[in-house]
């Protein structure tokens, strides 16, 4: 298992190398750049911008010091400036010297920010939605499929797949206006749009005040983004407990007697849980890349409006810092599927 | 005759009897696909659809790209009906069958030539995906060993790519580099290729581009599974070529997975081609697509529901559509799903 999951480490790193190449490559290959406008600038102006964030420089040169601002951890005795070059993400004091590391840049387009300064502002924002919207599709889904599993072709069944199919065929852009307007406009029951959580976070992304305040504004964003991944939970947990409790060993369990609840609780909830499992991994891509359009339909101050933005403005930083984020998130989930299953399934072994 | 067929309604599809009459497996399926009602509704709206987008400039009253500028925002007398807190402040003007956008362009006609956007992508994202990810994944099935290492790697880094940003990233790469090139060159053609297809073009390749890994790698697992059968080896004995092999004896038995799983993603090209319009990057205006006119319209859901809801309800009702033909196309297909799915 420690192999494995070492190879996996290793093997995450090539991608996340490969994806930060490609996108680099392609960002600069977009014609125009960061200070071109409609109303052009003096060509003096240009050149000294390029030679400041030295856009000047060979391709090459530029990536190399990126990742190098990025990847290697800076040790020094000089404390932290306020100069937008001199942000990283990490600062640790130990005695006199200075760990500092993750130098995602500034951004070209607002002046006064860093990217650093959109991770720690916007991203909780994005953070706090989807992981409430992956905990509202948890949270209807499974129960949802198990029911529909053990009353197959009942009322019950039909409601619950009824209710999954609805979610699959209904997107957040259909699903978001509807909500705004029915809960927001028509009933007046949340605001329809805007976020109840403000820096600074708890352990840097958790809202300090949980309560009516958050929400009032979290619910409606995050069922409507949440309601779809339900939906195939919904539909994966009852294929998967159908053909569960099928098996030899749940006659078994029957045949010795056991109480229907503990049959369902332990013997075949668990082990139908492994195909379940395979699709959080893109389950939470879905999610992530779904923020996005929620945050535009709801106007909620995430990060996903800067991704837009961030591209069309030619912003290289945001755009390398935000991708690069989504990335490792997706990475980092895959793993921590694959260790699940093994958790889940003894049989399976990483050698 | 009639006995036999009587008989096979009654059995069904599982223990046939040796008496009776031979079915393709099409036909089999065909039976079985016509039996699910929730298919037959999808694929009749589908249909129905399809006829809309061919004939709508026939069913189309007004334009669906003239701006009537005193006309914005207006309403027909019974959409105040289902939205009553309209009613206030809303012109009524029944020349509209639903109304207005903000600059006086019928939506009804829009909605109705939106739906060849969103068909042309349901049809064409899966021709695109499925004819690289067949080529690649069977390729690297067929030959295995290294040649699939390296393949299957190269599939596994993209997949970590999230698509949607990759296709964003392409379309802006696309739409930008076009507009400065010299007439002559391919790259020329294909912006003039984009532009006279309102901006469709460019996302079909980035729904191809990002679409195809997925059935790269289920290709692969079918031939993997397919390529040990004996009757391959047969072939090979025979002395048949590997592209012979390849099309004429996995191909046909591979097929049907392969549709099914189309099929199924078609709601998410669907969907990806309506984010793209909602975020500005999709088709270009004033060619109408259900997801700009739902960003356009969100301006103002407070005040007209009715031009986000409208083409909401139309892209909704087409995702069902779909789901519910590719979910029936699933259980005939592959009847050993049936009851489990």
């Amino acid at each position: 298992m420690g192999r494995y999951i070492v190879r996996r480490l290793f093997y995450m790193m090539v991608v996340i190398l490969v994806v930060s190449i490609i996108t680099f490559g392609l960002m600069h290959a977009i014609p125009g750049g960061p200070f071109s406008r409609e109303k052009a600038l003096p060509e003096e102006t240009i050149k000294i911008l390029n030679e400041r964030y030295h856009l000047d420089e060979p391709l090459w040169k530029q990536y190399v010091s990126y990742a190098y601002a990025v990847l290697i951890p800076h040790i020094t005795t000089i404390p932290p400036s306020t100069s937008l070059q001199d942000d990283f993400l990490v600062n640790a004091q130990i005695g006199s010297v200075w760990f500092r590391w993750m130098n995602f840049g500034p951004s070209f387009k607002s002046r006064s920010r860093t990217v650093n300064d959109i991770f720690r502002d916007n991203l909780p924002i994005s953070a706090q939605l989807g992981t409430m919207a992956l905990i509202i599709a948890i949270a209807i889904g499974l129960p949802l499929g198990v029911l529909a599993a053990l009353k197959q072709n009942t009322l019950w069944d039909y409601f619950g797949m009824g209710i999954s199919i609805l979610g699959v065929s209904v997107p957040v852009i259909v699903l978001g206006p509807i909500f705004v307007w029915v809960f927001g406009v028509a009933l007046k029951w949340f605001p329809p749009t805007g976020w109840g959580a403000k820096p600074p976070y708890l352990f840097g992304f958790l809202p300090s005040k949980l309560g009516w305040d958050f929400f009032k504004y979290a619910i409606m964003p995050s069922v409507a983004l949440g309601l779809g991944s339900s939906a195939v939970i919904a539909r994966l947990t009852r294929a998967s407990l159908l053909q569960t409790i099928r098996e030899d060993y749940i006659r078994t369990a029957r045949a010795k007697g056991l109480q229907e609840r503990v049959i369902i609780m332990r013997h075949a909830l668990k082990n139908s849980m492994i195909p379940v499992v395979t699709i959080l991994g893109p389950l939470f891509a879905a999610l992530v890349t779904g923020t996005f359009v929620t945050e535009l339909m709801f106007g909620i101050p995430g990060m996903g409006k800067y991704f837009v933005t961030s591209i069309t403005n030619r912003d290289y930083p945001v755009i390398m810092g935000t991708i690069l984020l989504y990335a490792v998130f997706l990475v980092v989930a895959n793993l921590i599927v694959d260790i699940t299953y093994a958790f889940l399934d003894p049989r399976i072994r990483y050698d | 005759m009639t006995q036999v067929k009587i008989e096979s309604a009654i059995l069904g599809s599982g223990g046939m009897p040796l008496t009776q009459k031979r079915e393709s497996l099409f036909q089999d399926s065909l039976r079985r696909l016509v039996r699910n009602r929730a298919a037959v509704i999808g694929g009749t709206v589908i249909i129905v659809l399809i006829l809309m987008a061919i004939f709508a400039p026939l069913i189309a009253v007004k334009s669906y790209e003239v701006q009537v500028l005193v006309d914005q925002n207006v309403v027909p007398a019974w959409i105040i009906k289902v939205f009553p807190t309209m009613a206030p402040y809303a012109r009524i003007s029944n020349d509209y069958p639903v109304g207005a956008d903000y600059v006086g362009r019928d939506l009804f006609s829009r909605i109705l030539y939106g739906a060849r956007v969103s068909l042309a992508v349901a049809f064409i994202g899966p021709l695109i995906s499925l004819i690289i990810g067949v080529i690649y994944g069977s390729i690297s099935g067929y030959f295995g060993g290294r040649v699939d290492n390296i393949m299957m790697r190269i599939v596994d880094i993209l997949y970590a790519f999230p698509s949607l940003l990759f296709i964003i990233l392409l379309l802006a790469f696309f739409r930008s580099t076009i507009s400065d090139i010299q007439p002559g060159t391919l790259a020329y053609a294909f912006s003039k290729l984009d532009e006279a297809m309102g901006g469709l073009f460019f996302i079909f390749v980035g729904i191809g581009l990002t679409a195809w890994e997925t059935m790269a790698r289920l290709t692969r697992g079918l031939v993997l599974s397919v390529r040990e059968k004996e009757f391959i080896e047969a072939a090979h004995t025979i002395g048949a070529s590997n592209l012979r092999i390849m099309f004429r004896h996995i191909m046909p038995n591979i097929l049907g997975p392969l549709v099914v799983a189309e099929t199924l993603a078609i709601p998410g090209y669907i969907s990806t081609e309506a984010f793209l319009s909602f975020i500005g990057l999709g088709v270009n205006p004033p060619t109408p697509s259900w997801g700009a006119m739902i960003s356009d319209g969100a301006q103002t859901i407070r005040s007209y529901p009715n031009q986000t809801l409208l083409p909401a309800l139309a892209l909704a009702i087409t995702m069902f559509a779909f789901n519910f033909l590719g979910d029936g196309l699933r259980d005939a297909l592959d009847p050993r799903l049936r009851g489990t799915q």
